[in-house]
């Protein structure tokens, strides 16, 4: 329509600021990538692309539960907690065989997740506030379970961390597998579609009818089965369970891939390929610096400042 | 009485927004210790007047003098450092902070070393509020006060930072008699004090019962001013809705054919006694299929509140609703919804659209698990359903995905329309759905609402639009004050007789005509 | 992110009460309920203790209570920052980081003199206090993001300041700041002496003050009381950078107390914090709240931590499971009584 055209035709600058944040992403990984090839030795090499991949898979995983909970307009601060419960849980259930043990991190990460939903949709806490408590106790109980690092000597579980399928990790597989998926269920499914119009407008989901305790406590549950996975497959890749370190600022990893990659912390819209480029984003950025003899306190700082950035740009987006 | 001189006087007042020229060309004077009504209908320009004059909005075109002194006000604080205080329908004052913490709020009284007085501000809020007649534990929250109470908090608030003049924008909306009068007598004493008073609000009663002087507004414009005890109730009314007495449109200028197929049927809702505390008294609604029944009242009287309550947006205390026969629980929307119930709230913009999803998934939200296998959506079958409505409505978007929000008011109402088109429902609940809609758009809205009664839903319409509900209804309901008084059918069915209603008790109008005729 | 309090689409407000005709007292139950909020957490603080002192022979020692007393103070101090940072509505991820910034500049400044070494790390973490309230406030951006970056930007400059963590600057024995940090006076440590008297402050300040009354009223209803004239945009700037300050102030006096700045210390601090200031009866949606109840919240974690290490079997992660479940409950419980309280 002429008319709506007229109305969305923006300014030079505005268009700009659209197009740096729906493609800023892209191009920043674009970017890092041609200038490590440019200036990295060993930049270009088969093995150093797999280490990148495989130690950004993880947090890929987790930041794909985080932005379907930030697509609802919340946050959610346990998945760190999470990661190391199940790795404790592992750990104690690893006797039993592989997926007996997987089952029981799976009912540990639902009852997480139920919590965090049940806080937020039916008690009606803020969801930064819900989480939290989780955040803090999650990882005490991960650490009653399981004191301290304990080796794991499971065939079955090494194989998860470091076999792979015609020279594809299978930690990668899992990654783009589950990001597809989480792709799809945004796209093509009721619930994604529920999640984006109660992250958009809560009031308006609520008078069309839409089952919103119901939705905004299941994409909790998620979030946390998401973290377990994660937290399973990092676990898998060490060999050994740490319930003390594992995960630690992976909250923070996973808002800042997700908000890198152009889903609004206002909800209602759910980026998942920006998303997953967030994460290889930040990963990329930490390993130019490492391979630049640049020390970690440097990445630290980068990182801040890229979140903050990102946030920045993201101002004023979304609604209103 | 020679009139001290004015403290307030615009002059030729406009603005415009994009696409609405909201308020054009209007004067106001105040004199000290006037009581000024206010008053006009939905879009009538009230809001963008007050905000005008307190800071919010900045004119395009005219002056405010204010104590002989032209201004313009950057910020509402401004304003009321320079002595022009809003108490606004929902009190905005800090509801955690004691009541006298919120009274000395920026100048609370200090000790020689700087501290605050907590004695001292205590007792001097309560000897404030005292003055008031409001004698309540100045210690406590301010939230654990009534509306009312806290009203006068802000109250004593304006006044005591030496307010010149006090605008109370619908004080009234959630009190009780008792306060009610309570708020009265502070308005006469601001009176006696020399301090001028606009007071808005759409209780006829009230106005008559403390205002001096009237402004009514329509569509933006000043259409009347002077001594409110010059004009009669009923031509207050008329004046207001922009109709004349004895002036019956025959032709009219909607879409509306007129004259359903309202059948003798049982009716496919029916609510009883339906009641909300302070909100609705025992409103009941009865619709046949195929029948539009318009509610009537002036803004506040419980039409909107009636809507939600229906549909279940709106928890009763005591009631029944049941559709075609079947009761319903009150109190939950999706219950509603499959019983079906369709709302299209009033407002569009926060209730109604997803503003960041498109057309297509705006039109499927409801209808979606009925469009799904095991969850997954059925593109196809959402297409159809989409492509159907979206041909049938007449709908404009670029494309099917483009964002609701990116529409005209009149498309997303429309969208609106679609979504519960989709649901199959026996009962659309339509609140003021032409609303800020542009004329062509309206015509159709109107057309619309025709061809569905025709089909043999029932229709319950709002609309703040005299026209618009005497021509599309077949029957109409009067609400005042959160009760029905009174119920138009065939050929009561017109203006007057619903201006009447809405202005007078009287169920027989005479008393009222021959006040018509004197004025 | 926009915070939505406990939302319903449409309200009904049945909680009025004339207005006038003779005082109207507190209503018992509204009573009980602001008791609960607001000493709730000494109740428990007193129970627990009584229990300790009779299970525990080792607990009601003078060398116990000392101990756990100093080792409050320092996150007793954090909190305090906290609590005004919540009761704004805000929150400050960055105390750890920055309690870890002030120990490791305090040490490093302690070559240069006391004076360098106290005032450093005020100043530096005060900054990023500044910069984290001007996000805050003046980009607009949510607190828990911005802080979040501060935690970790505060976290790399501790760091790139040691080496990668490798150096591990001493404060040497005998100095001013040595004797602030390890000194008692009267049988308490310095630390509590201290503490104690920022609370004083701080509880002056909250209630007896212009700022104190904006803070409240930031937090209570913002827009509200930009229109009733306060400043909200330089009150929320001067609580991140009290919070920075005294984060930065806590671990300085940490760092004396240990005689050297220590890097791995203050992970996890900010929870900490976050929970004594909650279970101290300080609202975290704003508005409400008391900084002593944040000083009981403390000495509640900190008798809790002392308990478990007192039961020999118990590892002290169980204090992070209480914690998680005080807070969860705290929240919980908040909730409703927030929401009975409107209905009274």
């Amino acid at each position: 329509m002429a008319e709506a055209a007229l109305r969305t035709a923006p300014l030079d600058k505005a268009r700009a600021l659209q197009w740096l944040q729906k493609y800023g992403v892209y191009a920043g990984v674009a970017l890092l990538l041609v200038v490590n090839i440019a200036i990295t030795p060993h930049f270009l090499s088969a093995e150093n692309f797999r280490t990148q991949a495989v130690q950004v898979a993880p947090v890929i995983i987790v930041a794909l539960g985080m932005a379907l909970v930030i697509g609802t307009e919340g946050v959610d601060l346990s998945v760190g907690a999470v990661m190391a419960l199940a790795a404790s849980v592992t750990a104690l259930y690893l006797g039993y065989g592989l997926v007996p043990a997987l089952l029981v991190v799976a009912v540990f990460a639902a009852a997480v997740g139920l919590a965090n939903g049940a806080l937020v949709a039916l008690v009606g806490v803020q969801p930064i506030v819900a989480t939290l408590a989780l955040m803090v106790g999650g990882r005490g109980v991960a650490l009653v379970l399981l004191p301290q690092l304990q080796d794991l000597r499971n065939p079955q579980l090494a194989s998860l961390g470091s076999g792979d399928v015609l020279g594809i990790p299978y930690l990668i597989l899992i990654a783009a597998g589950l990001a597809l998926l989480v792709a799809f269920v945004v796209r093509r499914t009721t619930f994604g579609r529920q999640l984006l119009a109660i992250g958009d407008s809560r009031p308006a989901a609520q008078l069309a009818g839409l089952p919103v305790r119901r939705v905004l406590i299941l994409v909790y549950v998620i979030c946390a089965l998401l973290a377990a996975v994660a937290g399973v497959l990092a676990t898998a890749r060490l060999q050994a369970s740490d319930p003390t370190s594992l995960g630690n600022l992976m909250e923070l990893s996973a808002i800042t891939a997700v908000v890198v990659g152009g889903t609004p912390l206002t909800g209602g819209r759910v980026n998942i390929a920006g998303t997953v480029a967030g994460a290889v984003l930040i990963q990329l950025l930490t390993a130019t610096l490492i391979k630049h003899d640049l020390p970690p306190s440097w990445t630290q700082i980068a990182q801040a400042v890229v979140i903050v950035a990102a946030v920045y740009a993201a101002r004023g987006r979304g609604k209103r | 009485m020679a009139p001290p001189a004015e403290v307030l006087a615009v002059r030729g007042l406009s603005k415009s927004f994009p696409g609405v020229r909201a308020l054009d060309d209007v004067d106001l004077t105040l004199h000290p210790g006037e009581v000024h009504a206010l008053i006009g209908e939905n879009g009538a320009g009230k809001s963008t007047l007050i905000k005008l004059l307190t800071g919010v909005y900045r004119p395009d075109a005219g002056d405010i003098v204010f104590q002989g002194d032209k201004v313009s006000f950057a910020t509402p604080l401004e304003a009321q450092k320079a002595g022009i205080s809003t108490i606004y329908q929902e009190v905005n004052l800090i509801p955690l902070l004691s009541v006298a913490r919120n009274l000395f709020l920026g100048r609370e009284p200090r000790n020689r070393f700087g501290l605050l007085d907590s004695a001292r501000m205590n007792r001097e809020a309560e000897q404030a509020l005292g003055a008031y007649g409001v004698r309540v534990d100045v210690r406590r929250p301010l939230r654990a006060l009534g509306v009312g109470a806290q009203q006068m908090v802000a109250l004593a608030r304006a006044v005591a930072s030496e307010a010149r003049i006090v605008i109370m924008d619908e004080p009234t909306s959630s009190l009780e008699p008792r306060e009610v009068e309570t708020l009265f007598s502070v308005i006469r004493r601001l009176r006696d004090e020399g301090i001028a008073v606009v007071y808005v609000s759409h209780r006829l009663d009230e106005l008559y019962a403390v205002c001096d002087t009237v402004t009514v507004l329509r569509d933006g414009r000043r259409v009347h001013h002077g001594r409110l005890a010059d004009l009669d109730r009923l031509s207050l009314v008329s004046t207001m809705l922009g109709r004349e007495l004895g002036e019956v449109r025959r032709e009219g200028l909607t879409k509306f054919t007129g004259g359903h197929h309202a059948t003798d049927s049982r009716p496919v809702l029916e609510a009883r006694g339906l009641t909300v505390p302070h909100t609705l008294h025992e409103v009941s609604v009865s619709i046949r299929p195929g029948e539009v029944v318009g509610l009537g009242g002036l803004l506040g009287s419980g039409r909107t509140e009636t809507a939600k309550a229906v549909s279940g947006a709106l928890p009763t205390s005591s009631g029944s609703i049941t559709v075609a026969g079947i009761p319903l629980r009150g109190g939950s929307t999706p219950a509603a919804i499959r019983a079906g119930i369709s709302l299209l709230p009033e407002d569009r913009k926060s209730e109604g659209i997803v503003p960041g999803l498109s057309v297509r998934e705006n039109i499927s939200l409801a209808v979606l698990p009925r469009l799904s296998r095991f969850g997954l959506v059925s593109e196809a079958r959402v297409d159809s359903i989409v492509d159907t409505f979206v041909e049938r409505l007449r709908i404009k978007a670029s494309s099917p995905r483009q964002k609701v929000g990116e529409l005209s008011g009149g498309n997303q109402q429309k969208v609106l329309l679609a979504r519960w088109l989709a649901m199959n429902p026996k009962v659309l609940l339509l609140d003021e759905p032409t609303r800020g809609i542009d004329v062509g758009a309206k015509a159709e809205v109107q057309k619309l609402v025709d061809e569905l009664a025709a089909d043999g839903l029932g229709v319950l319409l709002i609309s703040s639009d005299l026209e618009e509900l005497i021509e599309g209804s077949d029957r109409v309901v009067v609400l005042k004050d959160g009760a029905v008084v009174g119920e138009l059918t065939g050929d009561e069915v017109t203006e007057d007789k619903l201006m009447r209603t809405i202005a007078g008790h009287s169920p027989d109008g005479d008393a009222v005509e021959e006040a018509a005729t004197d004025g | 992110m926009t915070v939505t309090k406990t939302q319903a689409p449409v309200s009904v407000d049945d909680g009025r009460r004339p207005a006038g005709d003779g005082p109207v007292g507190p209503a018992r139950s509204e009573r009980l309920t602001a008791l609960v909020q607001q000493h709730g957490a000494l109740a428990v603080l007193v129970i627990v203790s009584l229990v300790a002192t009779f299970s525990f022979d080792s607990f009601a020692t003078g060398d116990n209570v000392s101990n756990m007393a100093t080792s409050s103070a320092f996150l007793a101090i954090v909190a305090l920052g906290m609590t005004f940072v919540i009761i704004t509505g805000g929150i400050d991820l960055s105390v750890g980081s920055l309690f870890a910034l002030g120990g490791v500049l305090a040490a490093w400044g302690s070559r240069h003199g006391t004076l360098v070494a106290l005032l450093l790390p005020l100043v530096v973490c005060g900054a990023i206090g500044v910069v984290n309230g001007l996000l805050v406030a003046r980009s607009r951006l949510a607190p828990f993001i911005v802080t979040l970056a501060a935690m970790l930007g505060a976290r790399g400059l501790m760091l790139a300041i040691t080496d990668e963590g490798a150096d591990t600057y001493l404060i040497g024995k005998g100095s001013f700041l040595a004797e602030l940090g390890q000194g008692s006076t009267l049988g308490l440590g310095n630390p509590v002496w201290i503490m104690l008297a920022l609370f004083v402050a701080g509880a002056v300040v909250l209630r007896r003050t212009r700022f104190g009354q904006h803070v409240y009223a930031v937090g209570g209803n913002e827009d509200a009381a930009a229109l009733m004239g306060a400043p909200v945009a330089r009150t929320k700037i001067l609580v991140y950078t009290l919070s920075g300050v005294l984060a930065g102030l806590a671990g300085a006096l940490n760092a004396a107390w240990l005689a050297s700045g220590v890097t791995i210390l203050g992970n996890g601090m900010e929870l900490e914090a976050i929970s004594a200031v909650v279970i101290g009866g300080t609202l975290l949606t704003g508005g409400l709240g008391h900084v002593s109840g944040s000083l009981v919240g403390v000495l509640l974690l900190k008798v809790i931590q002392n308990v478990i290490n007192q039961i020999g079997s118990l590892d002290s992660s169980y204090q992070q499971v209480v914690s998680g479940a005080f807070l969860a409950v705290v929240v919980v419980a908040q909730t409703w009584l927030g929401r009975r309280r409107q209905l009274l």
